[in-house]
């Protein structure tokens, strides 16, 4: 088992070397000078000089991918252009938003995605598998932008003065503050220090701040700021969870071992979830891996829709404004995130298969 | 339950019938909506009552973003009848999803053929190469497999330029890795048959080997990503337009239409709800239809 998850983690590191060189790449492919989109009118050739000094921009490409590499495994991903901060201090307070939106979305597909579908393959050709499956398959036609407009006009406008009401954009109401956790705690942590970094990533994390500083207000109106976005969100994945997991149920249901454990007189609900499930799982949890990616594609849109201050809407911002830093941090950051949670399902293969463990 | 136990009883030959024609109702039915919007396209100057970049104002009495006026829904006869209402900029909306229709079939097509046709070339030389060629053409594509594919097409619009033909270009790139994947499996599936080992051993070359012995193994597969690539297609580039980054204004594309009237979501939803469906549709036919073909081309998957 040890020599497969090494073998994984190898073979991923080329992977992530190839990610950080297409970063850098594109980048630097991405045509205007970032001093001419920085500085606007001030840019004269004496000014760009100096600005391309500052920043290494005059260095030949291939050391400033060296630098580019040695700052990016220092943990250092450079200055925004635009912002003049740390690209990490943006990332402590953006990154929290999404990976936020991500999670809520692939726990509301996966929550109704799996379920949906073993009944859909439970009862097979039945009505409620016609119309688990005609749902899936709208749902996976579904532009995100435009559910989530529609979402957003008939929670937000029709519903309003109903108890169903949800707000249409933000993540908080207004007057609505968390408390950091560690001020809550009354920890003493020196500003500006990575651990006050890492603290501040965790608080901006507004349902785990508020559920572990037990306020019910916040945690309250936070999920109800969330619950659009990430239901716009879901969709697809949803649907495609559905999808993966009625087939590979259906496989599964026709097997011997499914007809043994019935055979035994076990509860019909131990033979779908303890034999049937259990082996249909492999194929679904790959697709949920696979799925995050969707899901951080699709964040550009919700968060434009949603007015969220996220990762989706910076890296956008960042590619129009050409702020290198800010292009190849967050590119970066999605990157790696997606080539982690993959190898993470690579790995969790071993225990939902043994069979893998001594291949 | 008495009957769990018992191992599942055969089919009647009704439920056969009925499971049959469910499985071709939803390929007909995309089949039907593909076949419909082929249509909408090619005659869109005949059903659409006005030019999709006319502006009415001062051509006939109409109110800015104007909900649908229908006489047979209760609107004066009298009032110039805009069945989905008037846009922004004084234009007949239902015209204007009239003609999305030949820019949105343009771009699933054009986009598809153009990503088939690399990712198919890329694939067959990495299955039938093997060796070094293989791994280098399929680590470089893993590579791109670890960005997400729309901020990938969103970069890659950024470097190449706003505009629909780049965005296309973009979508085309990044779904290449799909289609190599799914040639090159065939490829390697075919390799190890005896009818391809025995036209090497009578001298037949490589390529021939490939185009007449192999390549017609991996064709339905090909289809029938194909046909589902299309309607990603579309969805990604209505995603494309509606950030701004695809069609430009006054293209009649219905991400950018949706994208215009975004902020009059809640004065004006009918701007938002027709051009948004109008994807929908579009995708959901190439999607049943792309179902239905795999089910009907897959022998495995047959006698499910």
């Amino acid at each position: 088992m040890i020599r497969y998850i090494v073998r994984r983690v190898l073979a991923a590191v080329p992977v992530l070397f190839g990610v950080l060189a297409v970063t850098f790449a594109l980048a630097r492919l991405i045509p205007g000078d970032p001093c001419t989109a920085m500085l606007g009118e001030k840019a004269t050739p004496e000014v760009c000089a100096r600005f391309n000094r500052e920043k290494g921009l005059d260095k030949p490409i291939p050391v400033q991918f060296a630098i580019y590499a040695r700052d990016v495994l220092r943990g250092d991903l450079g200055e925004s252009l635009r912002f003049k901060r740390p690209v990490t201090q943006i990332m402590v307070e953006r990154l929290p938003m999404t990976i936020e939106l991500g999670l809520a979305s692939m726990f509301i597909a996966v929550l109704v995605g799996v379920p949906a579908g073993i009944l859909s393959a439970i009862r097979q050709n039945s009505l409620v598998d016609v119309l688990t499956m005609v749902g899936a398959n709208v749902g996976v036609s579904m532009p995100v932008f435009w559910l989530g407009l529609m979402l957003a006009y008939v929670f937000a406008l029709l519903l309003k003065e109903t108890p169903f009401w949800l707000p249409p954009s933000g993540r908080l109401s207004a007057g609505v503050t968390p408390t950091p956790f560690y001020e809550a705690y009354g920890w003493n942590v020196t500003e500006g220090t990575a651990t006050y970094r890492l603290l501040e990533f965790f608080a901006n994390l507004y349902i785990f701040n508020a559920i572990i500083t037990l306020d019910g207000e916040v945690l309250k109106d936070a999920i109800k700021h969330l619950i659009l976005p990430s239901v716009a969100l879901a969709t697809i994945p949803m649907s495609i969870i559905a999808r993966m997991t009625r087939s590979s149920m259906l496989e599964v249901l026709g097997r011997d071992y499914v007809r043994v454990a019935r055979a035994k007189g076990l509860p019909e609900w131990r033979v779908i979830l303890g034999h049937a499930f259990r082996n249909a799982l492999l194929p679904v949890v790959t697709i949920v891996g696979l799925q995050l990616g969707t899901v951080f594609g699709g964040a550009v849109l919700t968060e434009t829709i949603f007015g969220l201050a996220g990762v989706g809407r910076i890296l956008f911002d960042a590619i129009t404004a050409r702020d290198y830093p800010i292009i190849q941090g967050f590119t970066l950051a999605v990157a790696v995130g997606y080539v982690l949670v993959n190898l993470l399902v690579d790995v969790s293969y071993t225990f939902l298969d043994p069979r893998i463990r001594y291949e | 339950m008495p009957t769990a136990a018992l191992p599942r009883a055969p089919e009647s030959p009704l439920r056969r019938t009925v499971r049959q024609f469910m499985r071709q109702r939803s390929a007909l039915v995309g089949l039907f909506i593909i076949g419909t919007l082929t249509l909408t396209a090619i005659f869109a100057p005949v059903i659409a009552p006005y030019d999709p970049t006319q502006v009415l104002i001062g051509v006939e009495d109409v109110r800015k973003r104007e909900p649908p006026c229908i006489y047979l829904l209760g609107c004066p006869r009298d009032r110039p009848q805009h069945i989905m209402g008037v846009d922004g900029n004084f234009r007949d909306l239902f015209s204007r999803v009239v003609y999305g229709a030949r820019v949105s079939l343009r771009v699933g097509f054009l986009t598809v053929s153009v990503a088939l046709f690399v990712g198919t070339l890329l694939g067959a030389v990495a299955g039938f190469a093997g060796g070094l060629v293989d791994e280098l053409i399929m680590r470089v594509l893993d590579v791109q497999l670890a960005f997400p594919s729309l901020l990938l097409a969103i970069a890659i619009v950024s470097v190449l330029g706003p505009g629909l033909i780049n965005a296309m270009l973009a979508i085309a790139i990044v779904t290449i890795p799909a289609y190599a994947r799914v040639m090159r499996a065939s490829v390697l599936a075919a390799k190890a048959e005896e009818y391809v080992t025995a036209a090497h051993a009578i001298g037949a070359r490589p390529l021939r080997v490939l185009l007449v012995h192999i390549l017609p193994n991996a064709i339905s597969p090909l289809i029938v990503q194909g046909t589902l690539g299309i309607g990603t297609a579309i969805l990604d580039a209505a995603a494309l337009s509606f950030l701004g980054l695809g069609a430009q204004p006054p293209t009649p594309e219905w991400g950018a239409m949706l994208s215009a009237e975004r902020n009059q979501v809640f004065s004006a939803p009918h701007l938002v709800f027709f051009p948004g469906l109008a994807i929908m549709v579009t995708v959901l036919g190439f999607n049943l239809l792309g179902d239905g073909l795999r089910d009907a081309l897959d022998p495995r998957l047959r006698h499910r």
